[in-house]
């Protein structure tokens, strides 16, 4: 068994500060990933990058190699490859590697599992040839490979951002499909004071605008009735724009419409979560240093609610301070001292969030699909067979997962439980905090027994002193 | 494969392995990211629903999905969790195992 006075789960930005923060302060800390490499989803495989990859992939990428530095310090162990699938007690931590079961025990976990794409159903989003945009950058950032004839489809950011890369990468997307509307981007003007606060994404956003138009790429701007082509492969998109129909052949469709917290380790725990309108996804309920109700267990980063990769490592930081005071490495007051410039700095980067969140809101189409659109991909049920659950008088996805199956395959809901949420509670007219959220129960990822079997021949490894 | 996949190795790695998926022999580069690998090397679909039979392939790429499964030595694996190794025996997942994952009945 491993032992150390912090677990940290997860090696992103938030992990990662995390882990050095704690081990500076003289903590032992056992940091766990289930990737091969450091860096989570925005460093995705950072230390192996190539120059030219560093160069398509832009300096915000590249900026994670002082995190990861930052993870050879003697008080840190950082096990690769190691998959979490359940956390008993408050402070024990089964998980898997190399095809083992090992056991770890901290006085204090930090949960830093990041965030998912948004589900995105819309008519076709199951066909071969369909992925995240994120999932089309994690092949740039960790494969060198890039989608050829692709359609971006969605909003936001990373949408932007993965297109300017597939620029950069030589392999320009065909043509973005937008969703967001001119009236959203009215509305958003409302945040224009705190966006200008954090000019750097504006400019960020501004840039990147630019680089598209220079590179001749086609944005069909205000996009609904979307819907992907294919029989046993996607051939094509189409969506309307203005009433004005239209139809792009391609080979690869790439969705994205925001990030949402992945909460599937705080719930498998039963933190209390909340809804989160502004950014329409249940966030866990923590106290300004990243503790949950759970007073063993902190959440740090965007899984602890979206704020991008800067944000999360401020907030991992922050968390590991009050975790190094809570085990009597500093006081009070070196906490709040410490902790002081990094909130002054959190306050800046979520100054533009208000803004970009009302100016790329969720697709309303994939928010409430047609009937016959597939929400729960693992066992193929519909948008209208959860409504229906709604008639038989299910109010809440527990029991419409007792009915169809939404939710019981192995992705555990991660793709759908939200969609299932939203379409509970505007059927029955019941907001989505009341409508609840899928029962997460262990393991959150399949273990098998063999896996099982080897943890009893485990033996005690000291991590740190 | 089919040599028209539309995912594209920009800089080809060089160091490669032979695998085989199902009946075929397929030359991937060296500890890369099995399911990314698998797309450049044309393999499409991956697995089939147990349900319906419709055919999927890779969609997050991070472990959330599981639409990348396949089956090697018997056991159903994310491929976008895995790195190419040299020797790997890879099989479409067995149509009725596919959704119970591996042994997470
Ligand atoms: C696919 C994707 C791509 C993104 N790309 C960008 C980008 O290019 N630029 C940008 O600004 N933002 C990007 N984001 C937004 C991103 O969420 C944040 O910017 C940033 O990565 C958040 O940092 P984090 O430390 O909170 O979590 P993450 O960076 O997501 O790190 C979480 C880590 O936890 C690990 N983990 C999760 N569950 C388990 C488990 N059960 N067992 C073991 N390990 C586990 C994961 O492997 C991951 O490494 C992306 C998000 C996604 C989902
Ligand atoms: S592609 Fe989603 S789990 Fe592998």
């Amino acid at each position: 068994m491993h032992s150390a006075d912090l677990i940290v789960i997860g090696a992103g930005p938030a992990g990662m500060s995390a882990a050095r923060r704690a081990a500076g302060s003289g903590l032992s800390v056992l940091l766990l990933d289930e990737q091969p490499t450091p860096g989570g989803q925005i460093y995705r495989d950072v230390d192996r990058a190539s120059k030219t990859r560093g160069a398509i992939l832009g300096s915000d990428f590249t900026d994670g190699r002082a995190l990861t530095r930052g993870l050879a310090h003697e008080n840190i162990t950082h096990l690769r490859g190691a998959v979490v699938w359940q956390i008993e007690e408050a402070t024990r931590v089964n998980f898997t590697r190399n095809g083992k079961a090992e056991l770890a025990e901290g006085r204090r976990i930090l949960l830093a599992t990041g965030a998912l794409e948004r589900p995105m159903p819309v008519p076709g989003w199951t066909l071969p040839g369909v992925m995240t945009a994120g999932a089309a950058q994690i092949m740039l950032k960790q494969s060198d490979i890039a989608c050829e004839r692709a359609v971006l489809v969605g909003s936001g950011p990373l949408l932007y951002l993965v297109a300017t890369q597939m620029v950069r990468a030589g392999v320009p997307p065909l043509a973005l499909v937008e969703t967001q509307t001119k009236a959203d981007l009215a509305r958003s003007l409302r945040h224009l004071g705190g966006a200008l606060r954090g000019w750097p994404y504006l400019l960020k956003g501004l840039r990147m605008l630019w680089e598209l138009r220079r590179a001749g790429i086609t944005r069909h701007v205000g996009a609904s009735d979307i819907a992907v082509e294919g029989d046993r492969n996607a051939s094509g998109v189409t969506f309307r724009v203005g009433g004005i129909g239209h139809r792009i052949a391609c080979d690869t469709v790439l969705l994205h419409h925001g990030v949402v917290p992945n909460t599937q380790a705080a719930r498998s725990i039963d933190i209390p979560h909340r809804w989160d309108d502004a950014q329409g996804c249940f966030a866990p309920e923590c106290d300004e240093w990243g503790r949950t109700a759970v007073s063993t267990v902190f959440i740090a980063g965007d899984g602890a609610g979206i704020g991008g990769a800067r944000a999360a490592a401020l907030a991992g930081e922050i968390s590991a301070l009050e975790i190094a005071r809570d085990l009597g490495r500093m006081t009070e007051e070196e906490r709040d001292a410490e902790a002081r410039p990094l909130r002054s700095g959190l306050g800046a980067e979520r100054a533009a969030r208000p803004f970009i969140d009302s100016a790329y809101p969720p697709y309303p189409g994939a928010l409430a699909p047609a009937d016959d659109t597939i929400v729960c991909r693992c066992e193929e049920v519909t948008a209208g067979d959860i409504r229906r659950t709604a008639g038989l008088g299910c109010l809440g996805p527990n029991q419409a997962k007792a009915f169809v199956r939404a939710g019981m395959g192995p992705c555990q809901g991660r793709y759908c439980g939200l969609s299932v949420t939203r379409i509970l509670s505007d059927m029955n007219g019941i907001p989505p905090d009341a409508t609840g959220y899928y029962r997460i129960r262990p393991p959150l990822k399949p273990v098998t027994l063999g896996e099982i079997a080897a943890l009893a021949e485990h033996e005690t490894v000291e991590v740190g002193k | 494969m089919k040599p028209d996949s539309p995912f594209r190795e920009i800089d080809p790695e060089t160091d490669r392995v032979t695998v085989r998926f199902g009946s075929s022999e397929l030359s991937l580069p060296r500890g890369e990211n099995l399911a990314g690998a698998l797309l450049v090397a044309g393999v499409m679909p991956f697995r089939h629903t147990p349900l319906s039979g419709a055919p999927r392939g890779p969609f997050c790429m991070m472990g959330a999905c599981y639409d990348c499964l396949v089956e090697i030595d018997g056991i159903n694996r994310q491929a976008c969790m895995l790195q190419v190794t040299e020797g790997l025996q890879i099989e479409r997942p067995s149509i009725n195992r596919a959704i119970k994952g591996a042994g997470n009945a």
